[in-house]
């Protein structure tokens, strides 16, 4: 798997998307942190681009890419190589190309100019958002044979757990407002990696207006670490499971 | 000169009437009960260290309790440890632990009724159920306490410091913490509360009613399960106090209700889920204060009138202001606020377009608090600027002309 890996990785490099990609996030960061005196201010600038921007631009990558390497797969196909673990090769070799440019794109300049406890949570959450998106894009990709319409599906992806989600959200709370909806909201929110992501930022820098939440049992999920290793948790079974369906979808796949 | 020499041998004589009459085990007064009633107008009672258990001991003439390396006197969890009733009385360096406990007396380590001059002075009180009680006192003295408790809840434990019907009291430089109210007033004017120190208290760091004319400055409450709440008063001044950390969905840094001719200026309200509220406030001042980090730092319910919020900092909070209503009848002006995105073509460090404090998604959350969870996301975000471009949700006049481009410093 391994040593597959290294040429996937050896390809992704030689199509410089990942290098622009990097220098894209470089500029954006730095760009944010000279503009704007109050680094906390900063820090909430570049989440909104760790909320948007990493998953897209995660989706459509992986995508591309799986569609591009399709004759290097089929080839490797020939070989007695398992299909697992070509598949798993692709996945972490994307995955893990992504996250290095997210690294040196916004971990780096954040870690120098603004280093504390939500700055780290924000590059925590970059990063799963970064292997989230990669596993749906894959999901997205196995499913069909056509480029045009796995890129279609998994751009929709993006922008139904980036904006129409919370629109959906929004709207239950306000047509249920009569009702306690704390927990009906809290697992609605489980339901998308990006809020997930952006709660434990949250209650970072929010917690104050969080606690302003009713109920005992939201003071001690917002008060005490369980909100944030609860949000850890689902969004790494977010990750896990679209993964896991996908391969199964790869193994079995006449391709 | 005549004259000044008399005072001088007048006030030595009176030195020289007064005796001092020490207690312990191996003194001469064996119980402070004893030395108490052998003591005269102007005695000191000198307490070595000890434990003490003598009961309720009563204080019905102008002396002093003078402790030494704090003896501790007992209530084994029974009876009221001192009550006091004569005037110029004072109480220095004692060790008061383990009062009674009552739901129809207010039992306290230490009860003054009608005391005037009364000095209660570097005592340590621990495991109180009331720790100092004044009723109808005036010109007492309470500095350099430590007042400790361990209440669960509400109900089991009464006030650090209470205070009713009293005139002119000064309360400096306690420590309390784990009562009911810290410090609690009723009725109580004229008064100085300053650099105390009030905190995790299970109700109010400071709780006063009908209490005019008072001033409160360079006091912390912090953690206090409700925060700070005062009501049913005018002319009050808080000045330079920190207000911090708050939280919780009642718990607010001040709660100010039916307030009126006050002054409230140079405070820092920091980490507060709500920093100020406000109902039924009329003609108050708000000047130079910093509000940051908090979850709202003012929430001004709309039957507050003519309050002046002018020259404050906001900093970081999440949300500014939220109001519940459109009739806004208060001045914002000349505040700093760091989510202003105006300009200043002619550099007078005033903001040439008004702010809007009031965002559409703080009026949301104010309506349906669950949608506090969406906060920050790219469609709150997107609504919010909708609203700045043309508002018409969010009150129009609440708005501050002249918003000021830099923060206030050293304020």
């Amino acid at each position: 798997m391994i040593k597959i890996g290294k040429y996937i990785i050896y390809d992704i490099l030689r199509n410089r998307f990942v290098i622009a990609y990097t220098f894209f996030l470089l500029l954006v960061t730095l760009s944010m942190f000279s503009l704007e005196s109050d680094p906390g201010k900063s820090t909430i600038s570049i989440l909104n681009i760790a909320l948007l921007v990493v998953p897209l631009v995660s989706i459509v990558f992986t995508t591309i890419h799986f569609y591009n390497s399709y004759d290097f797969m089929e080839m490797l196909l020939a070989q007695p190589v398992q299909r697992k673990t070509i598949y798993f090769a692709e996945y972490f070799s994307v995955a893990i190309a992504l996250s290095v440019a997210f690294l040196i794109g916004v971990a780096v300049p954040l870690c120098i100019f603004n280093f504390n406890e939500s700055s780290v949570y924000l590059i925590l959450v970059g990063l799963m958002l970064t292997f989230i998106f990669v596993a749906l894009a894959l999901m997205a990709s196995v499913a069909t044979r056509d480029k045009a319409r796995a890129t279609g599906v998994a751009l929709l992806f993006w922008f139904y757990f980036a904006i129409i989600y919370d629109g959906i959200v929004l709207y239950v709370i306000y047509s249920f407002s009569d009702y306690p909806l704390e927990k009906a909201t809290l697992s609605m929110v489980s339901l998308n990696p990006i809020d997930l992501a952006r709660i434990v930022i949250l209650l970072k820098l929010d917690v104050s207006a969080m606690m302003g939440y009713t109920g005992a049992f939201y003071q001690d999920f917002f008060g005490s670490g369980g909100g944030i290793l609860y949000s850890i948790f689902v969004m790494t079974l977010w990750a896990f499971l679209p993964l896991m369906i996908a391969m199964r979808r790869f193994c079995t796949k006449d391709i | 000169m005549k004259r000044y020499l008399f005072i001088v041998l007048f006030l030595f004589a009176g030195i020289a009437n007064a005796s001092v009459l020490e207690v312990g085990v191996t003194a001469k007064w064996k119980t402070i009960r004893s030395a108490i009633q052998a003591a005269t107008s102007g005695d000191t009672v000198r307490i070595l260290p000890g434990i003490y258990r003598e009961g309720n001991l009563v204080i019905q003439k102008p002396i002093t309790l003078l402790g030494i390396d704090y003896p501790v006197l007992d209530g084994e969890d029974r009876v009221e440890i001192l009550t006091i009733a004569a005037s110029n009385v004072a109480i220095v360096g004692l060790r008061l632990i383990n009062t009674g406990v009552g739901s129809i007396n207010d039992i306290s380590a230490i009860n003054a009724i009608e005391s005037k001059y009364l000095r209660v002075i570097r005592n340590q009180f621990e495991n109180t159920f009331f720790g100092i009680h004044l009723a109808n006192s005036s010109h007492c003295t309470i500095e350099g306490n430590i007042l400790h408790s361990n209440a669960e809840a509400e109900h089991q434990i009464g006030n650090g410091i209470h205070a009713w019907k009293c005139d002119s009291i000064l309360i400096r430089n306690n420590q309390i913490s784990g009562h009911r109210d810290g410090i609690y007033f009723e009725f109580v004017t004229n008064s100085i509360v300053e650099r105390n120190n009030s905190h995790h208290n299970m109700r109010y760091g400071l709780h006063f009613m009908f209490s005019h004319n008072d001033i409160y400055q360079h006091n912390v409450f912090k953690s206090n399960g409700a925060g700070v709440a005062v009501m049913y008063t005018k002319g009050v001044t808080m000045r330079y106090n920190h207000f911090l950390e708050n939280w919780g969905s009642s718990s607010y840094g001040l709660l100010l209700k039916d307030i009126g001719e006050s002054h409230i200026t140079h405070n820092h309200f920091i980490k507060n889920t709500i920093a100020v509220y406000m109902e039924g406030c009329s003609r108050s001042e708000f000047e130079y204060n910093t509000f940051q980090e908090n979850g709202w730092a003012i929430k001004l319910q709309a039957n507050c009138d003519a309050n002046v919020f002018a020259k404050n900092n906001f900093l970081s909070n999440t949300f500014d202001m939220s109001t519940n209503g459109s009739l806004v009848l208060n001045k914002v002006d000349a505040n700093y606020w760091d989510k202003y995105k105006g300009y200043d073509l002619n550099k007078d460090q005033i903001g040439d377009v008004p702010f809007h404090p009031v965002s559409l998604y703080s009026m949301v959350v104010g309506k349906m608090p669950s949608a506090v969870m969406l906060w920050r996301s790219f469609l709150v975000y997107m609504l919010d600027r909708t609203e700045e471009v043309i508002p018409s949700i969010t009150p129009e006049n609440l708005k501050d002309n002249r918003p000021s481009m830099r923060s206030y410093k050293d304020i």
